[in-house]
């Protein structure tokens, strides 16, 4: 049996993991979701920002990393309207534009937030680390519309906000290494208050600045997505895909533990 | 309109997946047709929000004398022009101008910049637990409460795995002694590290399955639902 397990066809775990998935979801199951520190401190860092603040969001991911980040910038955007924290946003990844462009609409529609007086989406331009230098001198140097065209000059929103020194929390959601760009260049130089919302491969990478308060908070993953929903109290897709991971994760570690065993009994076998 | 591109997503979705079975033509097609739909929305964009805003509509204006400001960008222009005497062997040579000032504008940025977040910072971040052992106040009055016996256990544990992974990393003494022995603590600090990566890799990936499947289940096979309804 060992020797049978040690050779078993991946594509069995394939079927086993698809199952994992999907019977979790037909009966969705909940499964209670506790709040990590560094969530927490991203969600009172913008809960405790007065109203008319400013913050920037940045949708620093494409489509293969949206199953992660749209859950929190989701929340993070609701959470904003609702407080009445007024939104840049803004992407220094091409593929981002168009995700970023139809969230922010649809959440500003279910919000009933409005394009230029409650937050403005800048798009998209080339050039990570000199973008968010130039910004940290004159937004409007770099971004002189927005993305719809509209001269920042002639936004309602956007008339007291010149450079970092009006921007209160800039929030990374990224897929990529724009948080260490952000903090490296933006909040060392110009001192702008960094939060991000992180996919799973980069989570490891974040924690040492939480240790030394260079990010203010920080979102980890869809675990990160669902904690964020928890507290905003709006129980979306993070939540209902965090029950379902934990089944698969279950699958998994049973498989590993299964594995290990195979794998020394058929050695143990052969060397006898 | 919408069920034509749910089903388009579905069907590569599918193709995608396919791949899990074995490699085949209809994994390849969607493979291919994703990168080349990348690469191309990538460069429209660059050129529509990078390119035609910050280099040709100030340089137009500025040969226009519609705003004379802007001649300036004529020597990034001209400059970055360079690039393409790749494309002639006579001329190559050209491209180190470039090359050189994106280096150097680089370096200059980057060397501060990041010497500060990445070295000092962190070595401050490893460093201050142990300035809050007991409580102390802050200059505005601010009483700090002292660590728990749990954080501070924390603040030795990541001072021995700095310490320990460091001297693993040093190659300049031969690891013999204690030396074999803190970089035998450094390897099992690197190896925990790994394992949490793995750990978070999983998660993000399966996070990415569970979306698509999501997508199959409640979007796509919903959609079919919407068809038999509109036929029958």
């Amino acid at each position: 049996m060992f020797t049978r397990l040690v050779n078993l066809d991946r594509r069995y775990i394939f079927i086993l993991v698809a199952l994992a998935v999907i019977i979790p979801m037909l009966f969705s199951v909940n499964l209670p979701v506790s709040v990590s520190e560094p969530t927490l401190n991203l969600f009172n860092y913008i809960e405790n920002l007065p109203e008319e603040s400013t913050i920037m969001l940045a949708f620093d991911y494409g489509p293969s990393s949206l199953a992660e980040l749209n859950p929190m910038a989701r929340a993070v955007l609701i959470q904003c309207f609702r407080k009445g924290v007024n939104v840049i946003a803004l992407t220094l990844y091409a593929d981002g534009t168009t995700l970023a462009s139809t969230l922010i609409k649809e959440v500003a529609a279910e919000e009933n937030a409005v394009d230029g007086e409650d937050y403005v989406f800048l798009g998209f331009r080339p050039g990570d680390i000199q973008v968010i230098l130039g910004m940290g001198t004159e937004i409007a140097g770099v971004f002189e519309t927005d993305f719809s065209g509209n001269p920042l000059s002639e936004i309602t929103m956007m008339k007291d906000i010149v450079n970092y020194d009006q921007i209160d929390l800039l929030v990374d959601l990224a897929s990529s290494a724009t948080p260490d760009a952000w903090i490296i260049y933006a909040n060392e130089q110009y001192n702008l208050k960094i939060g991000a919302g992180v996919t799973g491969v980069m989570i490891s990478e974040m924690f040492p600045y939480l240790q030394t308060g260079q990010l203010v908070g920080l979102m980890s993953g869809i675990l990160g997505a669902a904690e964020y929903e928890n507290l905003v109290g709006v129980p979306e897709k993070g939540m209902q895909w965090i029950n379902v991971e934990s089944f698969v994760h279950l699958l998994i570690v049973l498989l590993v533990i299964i594995g290990n065993i195979a794998y020394f009994v058929h050695r143990g076998r052969e060397e006898t | 309109m919408q069920i034509i591109g749910i089903w388009v997503a579905a069907f590569l979705t599918l193709c995608i997946y396919s791949f899990l079975y074995k490699d085949n033509p209809l994994y390849r097609f969607a493979e291919h047709l994703f990168v080349g739909i990348s690469v191309g929305y990538g460069i429209v964009l660059s050129i529509h929000q990078g390119f035609l805003p910050l280099a040709w509509k100030p340089f137009w204006e500025a040969i226009t004398f519609q705003d004379t400001s802007g001649f300036w960008v004529i020597i990034p222009i001209a400059f970055g022009l360079l690039f393409f005497a790749r494309l002639s062997p006579r001329h190559t040579w050209l491209i180190r101008y470039p090359i050189a000032i994106l280096i150097g504008y680089g370096s200059g940025l980057a060397i501060t910049n990041v010497l500060r977040a990445n070295i000092f910072e962190q070595t401050r971040g490893t460093l201050v637990p142990f300035g809050k052992m007991t409580e102390t106040i802050a200059p505005n009055g601010e009483i700090i409460p002292a660590l728990t016996p749990f954080e501070i256990f924390g603040a030795i544990l990541m001072v021995i795995g700095v310490v320990c992974t460091l001297t693993y990393f040093f190659f300049s003494v031969e690891h013999r002694g204690p030396i074999k022995g803190m970089s035998k603590v450094g390897i099992a600090f690197l190896m925990i590290g790994f394992g949490s990566a793995f750990g978070n890799t999983v998660m993000g990936r399966v996070a990415l399955l569970i979306q698509r499947v999501d997508f199959l289940m409640f979007e796509w096979i919903a959609s079919i639902g919407t068809i038999f309804s509109w036929i029958f």
